[in-house]
């Protein structure tokens, strides 16, 4: 009767034991979080507080993004692409150098501007100072925005005049870059590694198709489309050119880009103008055989598969 | 066996314990959520109502406009449909009604209470994209006998021109009401309404002018691309959402306009106004005494009119409602030589007849303690301004007191379901109303499980 007893006081003191050390490490986060909501967010004039966000964090965000900021969520396993991870702190759309920390507009943007081709919407309704706030939450998650400033924001120069020259000119830089190995040579995120491609966290990821949309998901003006290929999109395979594109080229390809888009723009009446046919990788240097188109071939037969791969996963 | 026993139950608590613990944080239509991956709180300040974001969802045609919501995007297995129903305890009181007495008929009264356990009736929702820009809201819904109707059937071309000012929708729709009855924190039987949604003075058979009712016929609706600024107007047949063309040729109108706009961190501040315009008809052709399903003539109008606003500051909402509204003298007036209004067209009225007119408001604060909780009140108040006929019509009959009080609990909130516990209670007093001439007031309490999937 003693042995079972003490049995007993075991199996309840293990029990017990096991939903303690849950409580305690939940209240060690909890303690960490507190540190954290501190944090604050500075748009304009406007101050935001991540411990005034938290009650919009869980209404809005805590689906996808998770109550930790981890994008695990109770959605994130049907969603494709997958929510950022905040703690993380590396963030697609910035105006900051690769590798560097976003400003708090470049965040604020993003959320009310939304990520195309993805679960997150604009969340324009907000009101600015609940958007700033959720910008202060989303910072609140990683270590780095406590110990790291936001990198210095890109220049980008004043926008050049569309020409016919800078067109071309920006066709060639689309070639020498190999951004058709990921694009496909008509930009519809069909290249030759387009498939091989996996994010920083070893997710497969689809390559930007130009042909399918108005907009970017950092953004619809030009100044966007620059900046996106200047500062690279962090945790991505998209890298930063910032290195082997000067300004200028930049513009130029910014201009080749807009031919590849479904809506009209100069550009594109440009393009037509000029009979701009789409590049061909296979190119070989002057004097070459030419080689057959490989998108001319098989627009339709691509189509299937791309749509296959938008799906997601069966539950 | 016993220490088995005992470890077996420490286990248990523990368990219990743990699960107390983790219980998930915290959702409307489930299909949309499911589509999108979304929180129904991402969408409702409290299901139902919708936030603004909800709204925006809305007005771009149940579109999130991020380029996946044509429905070829959703795996093929998806279907956008929704099942809400309440299963519930109520009571209801009433404190003056009519009873046979002896061998009279109606020469007395009593107060009547009844309680039970009951149901909702059922409501399928059916809604979604057909394609980028083409929405649709299909909702066979059922009274608790389980006798169905549609209570919305349209189609919507949405963004039309690439603009969110170009949205037609054709069908059987809700009105734009911004505070929108359909989607009201209430339930009870007593405050489950917008009494001012509803409301024509007694002996008025004007049932057209309903506002809070579904209507069947073309809308109009433009925004702003962040929703702060939105216009609608509907043209509808004045058949009170009742197929068959029962009253042909006549349509009635509603417009309403609204802006919305910050103010400091208290929140999205909304202001608005609305104006129903229509018409009815007062007598039909007959044929051996049975008038004609749809020969409808002798159309008389009406009007509803207003301001509106939704106001929040932090965690508290307070919407805010204001109505004129008057009706032609015939619907109110009995005949000579009939039991009942209206009075046909081509019949003159008595010198004494004027148009009845009442002035309204409501006011339905609700503090949102988070996500998941919600408390709310309701005062209504209806006042008559004028009667239908000056001088034999007690100046107050008519007059409407209701207030309501309750909460909603949501236990669970995910993308997948939405479950609330709903406790209510509600009161109306309506003036001069009961048989013999004083108050009639009639109260509910209210205890459901509200719920859809």
């Amino acid at each position: 009767m003693h042995k079972e007893f003490i049995r007993s006081m075991l199996f309840l003191g293990a029990a017990l034991a096991l939903a303690l050390s849950g409580f305690s490490y939940a209240q060690m986060t909890e303690y960490e979080e507190n540190q954290r909501l501190g944090m604050e967010s500075h748009i304009d004039t406007v101050t935001g507080h991540a411990a005034a966000a938290e009650t919009n964090y869980r209404r809005y965000c805590t689906g996808c993004h998770g109550d930790l900021g981890d994008g695990e969520g109770e959605n994130a396993q049907w969603i494709d692409p997958k929510p950022r991870n905040f703690t993380l702190g590396q963030f697609k759309c910035r105006s900051t150098p690769t590798g560097t920390l976003p400003t708090d507009e470049d965040l604020y943007n993003t959320i009310g501007r939304g990520l195309i081709n993805s679960n997150m919407p604009q969340w324009l309704p907000l009101t600015t100072h609940e958007k700033v706030d959720l910008v202060a939450y989303v910072k609140h998650f990683s270590p780095r925005f406590a110990t790291e400033k936001p990198g210095t924001p890109i220049k980008v120069p004043p926008e050049p005049e569309v020409t016919a020259d800078r067109i071309k000119a920006g066709q060639a830089v689309f070639q020498r870059l190999e951004c058709w190995k990921c694009h496909g040579a008509t930009g519809r995120g069909n290249g030759p590694s387009a498939d091989t491609l996996t994010d920083d966290q070893n997710r497969p990821i689809k390559p930007f198709d130009f042909r399918d949309v108005t907009r970017f998901k950092c953004g619809s003006t030009d100044q966007d489309l620059y900046k996106i290929f200047m500062t690279g999109l962090d945790g991505t395979p998209m890298p930063s050119f910032s290195d082997s594109v000067k300004p200028d080229e930049a513009w130029n390809l910014v201009f080749y880009l807009r031919t590849l888009q479904p809506m009209n723009s100069r550009e594109k009446q440009i393009a037509k103008q000029l009979g701009l046919k789409p590049i061909n990788p296979n190119a070989a240097p002057a004097g070459a055989a030419p080689q057959p188109h490989p998108e001319q071939q098989e627009p339709h037969q691509q189509q299937p598969q791309s749509q296959q791969q938008k799906q997601p996963p069966s539950p | 066996m016993t220490s088995l026993r005992r470890s077996l139950v420490g286990v248990l608590v523990s368990a219990i314990f743990f699960l107390a613990l983790s219980v998930p944080p915290a959702h409307a239509i489930p299909a949309f959520a499911r589509k999108y991956g979304l929180r129904c709180s991402a969408c409702h300040v409290a299901w139902p109502v919708l936030n603004d974001f909800g709204w925006r969802f809305k007005d771009n045609g149940y579109q999130l406009m991020n380029d996946r919501d044509a429905p070829i995007w959703q795996h093929p297995s998806y279907w956008p449909v929704t099942f809400r129903t309440t299963p519930s305890w109520h009571l209801e009181k009433t404190n003056r009604a009519s009873v046979d007495v002896g061998s009279g008929v109606n020469n007395g009264q009593v107060g009547i209470t009844q309680d039970g356990f009951d149901l909702s009736g059922l409501d399928i929702l059916t809604g979604g994209t057909l394609e980028k820009n083409i929405s649709f809201l299909l909702t066979p819904s059922s009274d608790n006998t389980g006798a169905f109707h549609f209570e919305s059937a349209w189609v919507r071309l949405d963004n039309l021109l690439h603009s969110p000012w170009f949205n037609f929708r054709f069908g059987k729709f809700e009105l734009d009401n911004f505070i929108s009855e359909k989607r009201t924190l209430t339930l009870s039987a007593v405050g489950g309404i917008y009494q001012l949604y509803h409301f024509v003075p007694p002996n008025d058979v004007n049932t057209f002018g309903q506002i809070g009712d579904n209507q069947l016929g073309i809308e109009w609706q433009g925004h702003s691309f962040n929703d702060r600024t939105r216009l609608s107007a509907a043209l509808f047949s004045s058949n009170d959402g009742n197929v068959n063309l029962q009253n042909a040729n006549t349509y009635s109108g509603f417009f309403n306009i609204s802006q919305a706009f910050d103010l400091g961190g208290l929140g999205q501040q909304r202001v608005g106004a609305y104006y129903f315009l229509g018409q009815a008809p007062t007598y039909s052709l007959t044929s051996a005494g049975v008038p004609i399903p749809g020969s409808s003539l002798g159309n008389k109008s009406f009007n509803r009119e207003g301001l509106w606003g939704d106001f929040f500051i932090y965690k508290f909402e307070v919407p805010v409602y204001f109505q004129h509204g008057s009706d032609n003298p015939h619907f109110a007036i009995t005949p000579p030589g009939a039991t009942s209004p209206p009075t046909p067209a081509n019949v003159p009225l008595p010198a004494a007849a004027r148009a009845p007119t009442w002035d309204g408001f409501f006011v339905e604060p609700r503090f949102i303690v988070s996500p998941q909780l919600v408390l709310f009140q309701r005062t209504e108040i209806v006042r008559m301004s004028q009667q239908a006929l000056r001088g034999s019509i007690p100046s107050n009959l008519g007059d409407l007191n209701v207030y309501t009080l309750g909460y909603r609990w949501y236990p669970i909130m995910t993308s997948r379901a939405g479950f609330a516990f709903h406790n209510e209670y509600s009161r109306i007093s309506q003036r001069s109303a009961a048989p013999d001439g004083t108050d009639l007031t009639s109260s509910s309490v209210f205890v459901g499980f509200d719920f859809d999937f």
